[in-house]
């Protein structure tokens, strides 16, 4: 019996290219329904939540002009985050992830085909918060238009050094919980040094999701984010 | 800790590869591991013989070429490697930088197959 000998073969093939498949199409179907999609990353904690609830609310009802806003969440457990964000009165989804340490496209799709009541076409924006995490998330594309990762104040100014991926993958920085900043010794210097070390040149705002400090700020960038937006070739 | 299923994925990868080009066994997986791919080498071959267990890859070696970040400069008009994931600056002009060139892959580059 004669056994061949093993083969090289050339692949080169992306590991999750499954994932940036699925991203690829939903941002053609964003794309396609004109709605804008804003993921948010972060650490546990960074008040994610907090600031969704408070874009949210102030985008469906006191912003001028108003807009149609949804979101979906992502967490290992429970649907608390999904109750919390429903006060503000604007549809949303939880997706929960199980064991799964981040969202993935699929989980889009899945989570946007299963939304029976809601039409991609009917909103402005779509907002997705992913899981709680500052590493895995980086490597998955969700077919989203802007990657924001926040910054709470009472993390410690060097975590864009720690977790210089993330940092470096996303858009634009949010610095959260500014009323907190003078209880906790904010070095709001070393942190804005360290973001800009870390990804050079990216935007970053400082808001308080209590207070509602900063808040304008980011609502107009979303805004001149969305008018401005390229729709994608292909 | 998301690499468990990087690994998952890359023997579903590899196993629709050995559809393609015959065989029933792979003994190497060579992997182009960019440092800012957000993938952790340890982890990723820690855990990449549990996901091969039960499949074609069994007892196969992981090979990885960890691929360093180049970014251009804009000042110098030219790619630079970036020595620090912690500090995006041009090694020569000392300018910051910000566009990436190299160093996100996350790529099977070869199979060893029989």
């Amino acid at each position: 019996m004669s056994t061949t000998p093993p083969r090289l073969v050339e692949v080169r093939q992306n590991i999750l290219k499954h994932n940036d498949l699925v991203a690829r199409e939903l941002r053609r179907r964003f794309d396609d329904a004109r709605v804008f999609v804003v993921s948010l990353v972060s650490s546990p904690g960074a008040g994610k939540t907090a600031f969704l609830e408070k874009t949210l609310a102030t985008m469906l009802t006191t912003h001028r002009p108003t807009y149609r806003v949804a979101a979906l969440v992502g967490d290992l457990a429970t649907e608390n985050d999904a109750i919390r964000l429903a006060r503000s009165q604007a549809p949303v989804r939880q997706i929960v992830t199980g064991t799964v340490c981040h969202l993935e496209a699929a989980m889009i799709e899945k989570a946007i085909e299963e939304w029976r009541d809601l039409k991609m076409e009917d909103l402005d924006f779509l907002f997705i918060e992913n899981v709680g995490n500052l590493v895995c998330p980086s490597s998955y594309d969700l077919g989203e238009n802007l990657r924001v990762v926040l910054l709470s104040v009472t993390e410690g100014e060097d975590k864009p050094l720690k977790y210089p991926t993330i940092f470096n993958t996303a858009d634009v920085a949010i610095i959260t919980k500014a009323d907190l900043a003078d209880a906790v010794d904010f070095d709001a210097a070393a942190a804005l040094r360290n973001i800009q070390a870390v990804r050079p040149g990216m935007r970053i705002m400082t808001v308080s999701s209590k207070t509602g400090a900063g808040m304008p700020e980011w609502l107009n960038f979303l805004a001149a984010s969305a008018d401005r937006r390229v729709i994608s070739p292909e | 800790m998301h690499e468990l299923s990087i690994a998952m994925s890359i023997v579903e990868l590899a196993e629709e590869e050995i559809e393609k080009n015959g065989g029933t066994q792979v003994h190497a997986v060579h992997l182009k591991l960019g440092l800012l791919s957000g993938v952790v080498k340890d982890a990723l071959l820690s855990s990449f013989g549990l996901a091969c267990e039960g499949t074609a890859l069994a007892g196969s070696r992981l090979m990885i070429e960890e691929v360093p970040v180049i970014a251009y400069c804009a000042r110098c008009d030219a790619p630079r490697p970036v020595s620090s994931v912690e500090w995006f600056v041009c090694p020569e002009c000392r300018a910051p930088v910000s566009q990436v060139l190299q160093g996100r892959e996350l790529q099977v580059v070869a199979l060893e197959i029989q």
